[in-house]
Protein backbone atom coordinates (compact mmCIF):
# COMPACT_ATOMS: atom_id res chain seq x y z
CA UNK A 1 0.00 0.00 0.00
CA UNK A 2 2.87 2.42 1.10
CA UNK A 3 4.73 1.43 -2.29
CA UNK A 4 1.36 2.67 -4.54
CA UNK A 5 1.13 5.95 -2.35
CA UNK A 6 4.49 6.67 -2.85
CA UNK A 7 4.29 5.92 -7.26
CA UNK A 8 1.42 8.70 -7.11
CA UNK A 9 4.00 11.66 -6.04
CA UNK A 10 3.04 15.05 -7.49
CA UNK A 11 6.29 14.73 -9.32
CA UNK A 12 5.56 11.59 -11.01
CA UNK A 13 2.09 12.71 -12.10
CA UNK A 14 3.60 15.67 -13.93
CA UNK A 15 5.82 13.97 -15.29
CA UNK A 16 3.25 11.41 -17.00
CA UNK A 17 0.85 14.73 -17.91
CA UNK A 18 4.06 16.18 -19.57
CA UNK A 19 4.31 13.22 -21.64
CA UNK A 20 0.72 12.81 -22.40
CA UNK A 21 0.89 16.69 -23.62
CA UNK A 22 3.45 15.75 -25.74
CA UNK A 23 2.64 12.97 -27.22
CA UNK A 24 -1.25 14.72 -28.21
CA UNK A 25 0.38 17.72 -29.89
CA UNK A 26 3.00 15.28 -32.13
CA UNK A 27 0.04 13.23 -33.19
CA UNK A 28 -2.31 15.63 -33.84
CA UNK A 29 0.40 17.95 -35.85
CA UNK A 30 1.51 14.96 -38.25
CA UNK A 31 -2.26 13.95 -38.47
CA UNK A 32 -2.64 17.68 -39.66
CA UNK A 33 0.49 17.82 -41.81
CA UNK A 34 -0.49 14.85 -42.97
CA UNK A 35 -4.14 16.02 -44.37
CA UNK A 36 -2.84 19.32 -45.41
CA UNK A 37 -0.73 17.38 -48.02
CA UNK A 38 -3.62 15.58 -49.09
CA UNK A 39 -5.62 18.36 -49.73
CA UNK A 40 -3.26 20.53 -51.38
CA UNK A 41 -2.19 17.63 -53.58
CA UNK A 42 -6.23 17.59 -54.87
CA UNK A 43 -7.44 21.07 -54.24
CA UNK A 44 -4.52 22.95 -54.46
CA UNK A 45 -5.07 24.65 -57.94
CA UNK A 46 -8.88 25.84 -56.37
CA UNK A 47 -8.72 29.92 -55.92
CA UNK A 48 -8.76 30.25 -51.40
CA UNK A 49 -12.49 32.24 -50.10
CA UNK A 50 -11.87 33.10 -46.56
CA UNK A 51 -12.63 36.72 -46.78
CA UNK A 52 -16.11 35.81 -47.20
CA UNK A 53 -17.67 33.76 -44.04
CA UNK A 54 -20.21 30.81 -45.33
CA UNK A 55 -19.19 28.23 -42.19
CA UNK A 56 -17.85 24.87 -41.90
CA UNK A 57 -20.33 22.37 -43.96
CA UNK A 58 -21.99 20.24 -41.65
CA UNK A 59 -19.72 16.98 -42.02
CA UNK A 60 -17.31 19.11 -41.15
CA UNK A 61 -18.58 20.76 -37.85
CA UNK A 62 -19.27 17.54 -35.98
CA UNK A 63 -17.65 14.22 -34.46
CA UNK A 64 -18.83 11.64 -36.29
CA UNK A 65 -19.23 13.64 -39.74
CA UNK A 66 -15.48 14.36 -39.05
CA UNK A 67 -14.17 10.40 -38.80
CA UNK A 68 -16.11 9.60 -41.60
CA UNK A 69 -14.93 12.09 -43.92
CA UNK A 70 -10.95 10.75 -42.31
CA UNK A 71 -12.03 7.25 -43.20
CA UNK A 72 -13.06 8.69 -46.63
CA UNK A 73 -9.72 9.71 -47.11
CA UNK A 74 -10.65 13.25 -48.06
CA UNK A 75 -7.86 16.32 -46.65
CA UNK A 76 -10.46 18.54 -44.85
CA UNK A 77 -11.16 15.40 -42.96
CA UNK A 78 -8.38 13.70 -42.14
CA UNK A 79 -6.90 17.78 -41.38
CA UNK A 80 -10.37 17.89 -38.77
CA UNK A 81 -9.48 14.76 -37.37
CA UNK A 82 -6.06 15.99 -36.10
CA UNK A 83 -7.38 19.16 -34.86
CA UNK A 84 -9.73 16.81 -33.18
CA UNK A 85 -6.70 14.88 -31.34
CA UNK A 86 -5.17 18.71 -30.39
CA UNK A 87 -8.32 19.57 -28.86
CA UNK A 88 -8.58 16.11 -26.94
CA UNK A 89 -5.32 16.19 -25.70
CA UNK A 90 -6.25 18.83 -22.60
CA UNK A 91 -9.53 16.80 -21.79
CA UNK A 92 -7.05 13.74 -21.63
CA UNK A 93 -4.86 15.44 -19.39
CA UNK A 94 -8.28 16.78 -17.29
CA UNK A 95 -9.26 13.19 -17.60
CA UNK A 96 -5.78 12.02 -16.38
CA UNK A 97 -6.01 14.22 -13.73
CA UNK A 98 -8.71 13.15 -11.88
CA UNK A 99 -7.47 9.47 -11.93
CA UNK A 100 -4.08 10.92 -10.53
CA UNK A 101 -6.11 13.04 -7.53
CA UNK A 102 -7.94 9.88 -7.23
CA UNK A 103 -4.58 7.65 -6.65
CA UNK A 104 -3.21 10.06 -4.30
CA UNK A 105 -6.61 10.23 -2.49
CA UNK A 106 -7.71 13.72 -2.88
CA UNK A 107 -11.21 13.78 -2.79
CA UNK A 108 -11.60 17.71 -2.94
CA UNK A 109 -9.40 17.94 -6.18
CA UNK A 110 -10.82 14.85 -7.55
CA UNK A 111 -14.07 16.84 -7.59
CA UNK A 112 -12.42 20.05 -8.88
CA UNK A 113 -11.25 17.85 -11.95
CA UNK A 114 -14.37 16.51 -12.54
CA UNK A 115 -15.75 19.58 -12.74
CA UNK A 116 -14.17 21.11 -15.49
CA UNK A 117 -14.35 17.97 -17.70
CA UNK A 118 -18.05 17.64 -17.46
CA UNK A 119 -18.02 21.67 -18.45
CA UNK A 120 -15.36 20.13 -21.64
CA UNK A 121 -17.76 17.48 -21.94
CA UNK A 122 -20.84 19.78 -22.37
CA UNK A 123 -18.75 22.25 -25.03
CA UNK A 124 -18.12 19.10 -26.93
CA UNK A 125 -21.07 17.56 -26.62
CA UNK A 126 -23.90 19.57 -26.45
CA UNK A 127 -23.46 23.26 -27.68
CA UNK A 128 -25.70 23.13 -30.79
CA UNK A 129 -26.95 26.78 -30.60
CA UNK B 1 -3.63 33.64 -55.91
CA UNK B 2 -4.59 29.52 -55.57
CA UNK B 3 -4.67 27.59 -52.22
CA UNK B 4 -1.00 26.54 -52.43
CA UNK B 5 0.33 29.36 -52.45
CA UNK B 6 -2.19 30.96 -50.07
CA UNK B 7 -1.18 28.16 -47.94
CA UNK B 8 2.44 28.80 -47.85
CA UNK B 9 1.68 32.75 -47.46
CA UNK B 10 -0.45 31.68 -44.44
CA UNK B 11 2.35 29.31 -42.81
CA UNK B 12 5.41 31.69 -42.67
CA UNK B 13 2.92 34.60 -41.43
CA UNK B 14 1.89 31.97 -38.97
CA UNK B 15 5.93 30.84 -38.38
CA UNK B 16 6.52 34.97 -37.51
CA UNK B 17 3.46 35.25 -35.44
CA UNK B 18 4.58 32.11 -33.06
CA UNK B 19 8.21 33.54 -33.24
CA UNK B 20 7.18 37.17 -32.22
CA UNK B 21 4.52 35.87 -30.05
CA UNK B 22 7.24 33.52 -28.48
CA UNK B 23 9.77 36.52 -27.88
CA UNK B 24 7.25 39.04 -26.13
CA UNK B 25 5.82 36.46 -24.17
CA UNK B 26 2.26 37.80 -25.91
CA UNK B 27 1.50 34.40 -27.65
CA UNK B 28 1.26 33.97 -31.04
CA UNK B 29 -2.36 33.76 -30.95
CA UNK B 30 -3.11 37.43 -30.58
CA UNK B 31 -0.77 37.87 -33.04
CA UNK B 32 -1.50 35.93 -35.77
CA UNK B 33 -5.55 36.89 -36.12
CA UNK B 34 -4.78 40.86 -36.86
CA UNK B 35 -1.93 39.51 -39.76
CA UNK B 36 -5.03 36.99 -41.11
CA UNK B 37 -8.07 39.65 -40.96
CA UNK B 38 -5.79 42.96 -41.81
CA UNK B 39 -3.54 41.77 -43.98
CA UNK B 40 -4.37 38.62 -45.84
CA UNK B 41 -8.26 39.86 -45.91
CA UNK B 42 -9.87 36.71 -44.05
CA UNK B 43 -12.94 36.40 -42.29
CA UNK B 44 -12.32 37.38 -38.39
CA UNK B 45 -14.52 34.18 -37.65
CA UNK B 46 -12.41 31.84 -39.88
CA UNK B 47 -9.26 33.73 -38.28
CA UNK B 48 -10.22 33.18 -34.39
CA UNK B 49 -11.19 29.75 -35.41
CA UNK B 50 -7.86 28.76 -36.77
CA UNK B 51 -6.23 30.46 -34.07
CA UNK B 52 -7.94 29.12 -31.35
CA UNK B 53 -7.17 25.94 -32.46
CA UNK B 54 -3.07 26.68 -32.47
CA UNK B 55 -3.61 28.07 -29.08
CA UNK B 56 -4.06 24.69 -27.77
CA UNK B 57 -1.19 23.32 -29.49
CA UNK B 58 1.76 25.98 -28.48
CA UNK B 59 0.06 26.09 -24.79
CA UNK B 60 0.20 22.08 -24.68
CA UNK B 61 3.74 21.77 -26.20
CA UNK B 62 5.20 24.34 -23.76
CA UNK B 63 3.14 22.73 -20.90
CA UNK B 64 4.98 19.82 -21.67
CA UNK B 65 8.59 21.04 -21.10
CA UNK B 66 7.37 23.09 -18.22
CA UNK B 67 5.68 20.77 -15.80
CA UNK B 68 8.65 18.74 -16.42
CA UNK B 69 10.79 21.61 -14.21
CA UNK B 70 8.11 21.37 -11.07
CA UNK B 71 7.13 25.27 -12.14
CA UNK B 72 3.69 24.79 -12.54
CA UNK B 73 1.15 24.51 -9.71
CA UNK B 74 -1.27 21.50 -10.93
CA UNK B 75 -4.08 22.33 -7.87
CA UNK B 76 -4.15 25.97 -8.88
CA UNK B 77 -4.11 25.38 -11.88
CA UNK B 78 -7.39 22.73 -11.91
CA UNK B 79 -9.09 24.91 -9.80
CA UNK B 80 -9.21 28.02 -11.60
CA UNK B 81 -9.73 26.34 -14.77
CA UNK B 82 -13.35 26.12 -13.51
CA UNK B 83 -13.72 29.89 -14.03
CA UNK B 84 -11.90 30.15 -17.23
CA UNK B 85 -13.83 27.34 -19.20
CA UNK B 86 -17.13 28.37 -17.86
CA UNK B 87 -16.31 31.93 -19.29
CA UNK B 88 -14.58 30.28 -21.95
CA UNK B 89 -18.02 28.89 -22.88
CA UNK B 90 -19.66 31.62 -22.69
CA UNK B 91 -17.45 33.73 -24.22
CA UNK B 92 -17.60 31.47 -27.55
CA UNK B 93 -21.32 31.13 -27.64
CA UNK B 94 -21.64 35.58 -26.78
CA UNK B 95 -18.92 35.67 -30.18
CA UNK B 96 -21.80 34.48 -32.21
CA UNK B 97 -24.71 36.93 -30.77
CA UNK B 98 -21.94 40.20 -31.70
CA UNK B 99 -21.01 41.94 -34.63
CA UNK B 100 -18.06 41.27 -35.52
CA UNK B 101 -16.64 44.76 -36.04
CA UNK B 102 -17.54 44.92 -32.29
CA UNK B 103 -15.39 41.58 -31.98
CA UNK B 104 -12.52 43.74 -33.44
CA UNK B 105 -12.71 46.22 -31.67
CA UNK B 106 -12.64 44.40 -28.56
CA UNK B 107 -9.75 42.73 -29.72
CA UNK B 108 -7.42 45.78 -30.53
CA UNK B 109 -8.12 46.58 -26.96
CA UNK B 110 -6.78 43.44 -25.43
CA UNK B 111 -4.17 43.52 -28.09
CA UNK B 112 -2.68 46.77 -26.83
CA UNK B 113 -3.10 46.33 -22.91
CA UNK B 114 -0.98 42.88 -23.65
CA UNK B 115 1.19 44.55 -25.48
CA UNK B 116 1.79 47.22 -22.55
CA UNK B 117 1.69 44.28 -19.80
CA UNK B 118 4.05 42.21 -21.32
CA UNK B 119 6.66 45.71 -21.72
CA UNK B 120 6.74 46.37 -17.92
CA UNK B 121 9.00 45.31 -15.61
CA UNK B 122 7.46 42.53 -13.12
CA UNK B 123 8.39 42.85 -9.60
CA UNK B 124 9.09 39.71 -7.28
CA UNK B 125 7.35 39.83 -3.94
CA UNK B 126 9.99 39.24 -1.42
CA UNK B 127 9.80 37.84 2.19
CA UNK B 128 7.68 35.02 4.22
CA UNK B 129 4.16 34.83 3.79
CA UNK B 130 1.25 34.66 5.78
CA UNK B 131 -0.50 31.32 4.38
CA UNK B 132 -4.34 32.46 3.64
CA UNK B 133 -6.97 30.16 4.79
CA UNK B 134 -9.34 29.50 1.92
CA UNK B 135 -5.59 29.11 -0.14
CA UNK B 136 -4.49 26.40 2.77
CA UNK B 137 -7.98 24.53 2.94
CA UNK B 138 -7.53 24.27 -1.15
CA UNK B 139 -3.81 23.06 -0.86
CA UNK B 140 -2.77 25.63 -3.16
CA UNK B 141 0.34 26.30 -1.00
CA UNK B 142 3.79 25.41 -2.87
CA UNK B 143 7.14 25.96 -3.64
CA UNK B 144 9.13 25.96 -6.86
CA UNK B 145 12.45 25.35 -7.54
CA UNK B 146 15.22 28.32 -7.27
CA UNK B 147 18.73 28.63 -7.61
CA UNK B 148 19.10 28.39 -3.56
CA UNK B 149 16.93 25.48 -3.22
CA UNK B 150 13.10 25.31 -3.06
CA UNK B 151 11.09 28.37 -2.17
CA UNK B 152 7.77 28.40 -0.67
CA UNK B 153 4.90 30.50 -1.59
CA UNK B 154 1.23 31.29 -0.42
CA UNK B 155 -1.65 32.36 -2.74
CA UNK B 156 -3.70 35.12 -1.54
CA UNK B 157 -6.70 36.54 -2.45
CA UNK B 158 -8.48 33.67 -4.23
CA UNK B 159 -12.04 35.13 -4.69
CA UNK B 160 -10.35 37.76 -6.83
CA UNK B 161 -8.10 35.71 -8.83
CA UNK B 162 -11.04 33.36 -9.15
CA UNK B 163 -13.37 36.36 -10.70
CA UNK B 164 -10.59 37.63 -13.21
CA UNK B 165 -10.06 34.03 -14.56
CA UNK B 166 -13.43 34.32 -15.43
CA UNK B 167 -12.86 37.22 -17.25
CA UNK B 168 -10.03 36.05 -18.71
CA UNK B 169 -12.26 32.68 -19.84
CA UNK B 170 -14.77 34.86 -21.77
CA UNK B 171 -12.13 36.87 -23.45
CA UNK B 172 -10.72 33.84 -24.81
CA UNK B 173 -13.66 32.48 -26.00
CA UNK B 174 -14.82 35.28 -27.63
CA UNK B 175 -10.99 36.11 -29.23
CA UNK B 176 -10.10 32.87 -29.43
CA UNK B 177 -6.42 33.59 -27.97
CA UNK B 178 -5.41 32.30 -24.39
CA UNK B 179 -5.43 35.80 -22.53
CA UNK B 180 -2.27 35.21 -20.74
CA UNK B 181 -1.89 38.92 -20.15
CA UNK B 182 -5.21 38.82 -17.94
CA UNK B 183 -4.61 34.93 -16.69
CA UNK B 184 -1.14 36.92 -15.05
CA UNK B 185 -2.91 39.85 -13.73
CA UNK B 186 -4.78 37.72 -11.46
CA UNK B 187 -2.12 34.79 -10.40
CA UNK B 188 0.62 37.42 -10.04
CA UNK B 189 -0.67 40.76 -8.92
CA UNK B 190 -3.93 39.33 -7.21
CA UNK B 191 -3.20 36.20 -5.79
CA UNK B 192 0.65 36.79 -5.38
CA UNK B 193 2.29 34.08 -6.82
CA UNK B 194 5.77 34.33 -8.19
CA UNK B 195 6.81 34.65 -11.40
CA UNK B 196 7.81 31.91 -12.87
CA UNK B 197 4.71 29.90 -11.19
CA UNK B 198 2.38 32.26 -12.38
CA UNK B 199 3.33 32.19 -16.21
CA UNK B 200 4.21 28.30 -16.09
CA UNK B 201 0.56 27.71 -14.85
CA UNK B 202 -1.22 30.05 -16.94
CA UNK B 203 0.25 28.32 -19.60
CA UNK B 204 -0.75 25.13 -18.16
CA UNK B 205 -4.29 26.51 -18.08
CA UNK B 206 -4.61 27.85 -21.90
CA UNK B 207 -5.06 24.50 -23.46
CA UNK B 208 -7.87 23.53 -21.44
CA UNK B 209 -9.68 27.28 -21.64
CA UNK B 210 -9.08 27.44 -25.34
CA UNK B 211 -10.42 23.44 -25.64
CA UNK B 212 -13.79 24.72 -23.05
CA UNK B 213 -14.57 27.35 -26.47
CA UNK B 214 -13.01 24.53 -29.51
CA UNK B 215 -16.12 22.49 -29.03
CA UNK B 216 -18.73 25.64 -29.58
CA UNK B 217 -16.51 27.03 -32.51
CA UNK B 218 -16.44 23.46 -34.15
CA UNK B 219 -20.25 23.00 -34.12
CA UNK B 220 -20.62 26.59 -35.26
CA UNK B 221 -18.02 25.81 -38.36
CA UNK B 222 -15.95 28.31 -37.47
CA UNK B 223 -12.77 25.97 -37.47
CA UNK B 224 -11.90 25.78 -41.50
CA UNK B 225 -9.48 22.80 -41.97
CA UNK B 226 -7.61 24.45 -44.98
CA UNK B 227 -6.81 27.55 -43.01
CA UNK B 228 -6.33 26.11 -39.17
CA UNK B 229 -3.77 23.60 -40.76
CA UNK B 230 -1.27 25.97 -41.62
CA UNK B 231 -1.75 29.02 -38.78
CA UNK B 232 -1.40 25.32 -36.51
CA UNK B 233 1.55 23.82 -38.08
CA UNK B 234 3.40 27.44 -38.41
CA UNK B 235 2.88 28.80 -34.91
CA UNK B 236 3.85 25.57 -33.14
CA UNK B 237 7.22 25.64 -35.19
CA UNK B 238 7.90 29.27 -34.89
CA UNK B 239 7.40 29.38 -31.11
CA UNK B 240 9.83 26.82 -30.91
CA UNK B 241 12.39 28.58 -32.85
CA UNK B 242 11.46 31.45 -30.66
CA UNK B 243 11.75 29.80 -27.27
CA UNK B 244 15.39 28.76 -28.35
CA UNK B 245 16.40 32.04 -29.11
CA UNK B 246 14.64 33.69 -26.12
CA UNK B 247 17.42 31.98 -23.68
CA UNK B 248 20.07 32.95 -25.88
CA UNK B 249 19.94 36.04 -28.13
CA UNK B 250 19.42 39.92 -26.09
CA UNK B 251 15.64 39.83 -26.85
CA UNK B 252 15.61 43.41 -25.32
CA UNK B 253 15.35 45.71 -28.76
CA UNK B 254 13.96 43.00 -30.19
CA UNK B 255 11.18 43.18 -28.13
CA UNK B 256 11.10 47.14 -28.11
CA UNK B 257 10.41 46.85 -32.14
CA UNK B 258 7.71 44.36 -32.04
CA UNK B 259 6.19 46.00 -28.95
CA UNK B 260 5.97 48.99 -32.01
CA UNK B 261 4.75 46.46 -34.30
CA UNK B 262 2.03 45.37 -32.29
CA UNK B 263 0.61 48.67 -31.09
CA UNK B 264 0.11 49.64 -34.54
CA UNK B 265 -1.84 46.22 -35.27
CA UNK B 266 -3.65 47.28 -32.03
CA UNK B 267 -4.20 50.55 -33.14
CA UNK B 268 -5.99 49.34 -36.98
CA UNK B 269 -8.07 46.46 -35.56
CA UNK B 270 -9.74 49.08 -33.61
CA UNK B 271 -10.62 51.76 -36.75
CA UNK B 272 -11.52 48.36 -38.97
CA UNK B 273 -14.24 47.52 -36.33
CA UNK B 274 -14.97 51.20 -36.29
CA UNK B 275 -15.06 51.55 -39.54
CA UNK B 276 -17.13 48.46 -40.45
CA UNK B 277 -14.39 47.12 -42.85
CA UNK B 278 -13.93 43.67 -41.08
Amino acid sequence: MAKQTLQWTDQYVEELIGNLLRVGVTLAAAVVLFGGIVYLFRHGRAAPQYHVFMGEPTDLRSVSGIVKDALAFRGRGLIQLGLLVLIATPVARVAFSVAAFAMQRDRLYVVVALIVLAVLMCSLTGARA
Amino acid sequence: MNNIEFTLLVWVSALLAGFVGSLTGLGGGIIITPVLTLALGVDIRYAIGATLVSVIATSSGAAAAYVREGFSNIRIGMFLEIATTVGAVMGALLAARISTGAISIIFGLVLLYSAYASSRPRHERVGDCQPDPLATRLKMNGSYPTPDGPKGYCPQAVPTGFSLMFGAGILSGLLGIGSGAVKVIAMDQAMGLPFKVSTTTSNFMIGVTAAASAGVYLSRGYIDPGLAAPVMLGVVVGSLVGARVLTRAKTRWLRLVFGLVIGIMAVEMIYHGLTGRL
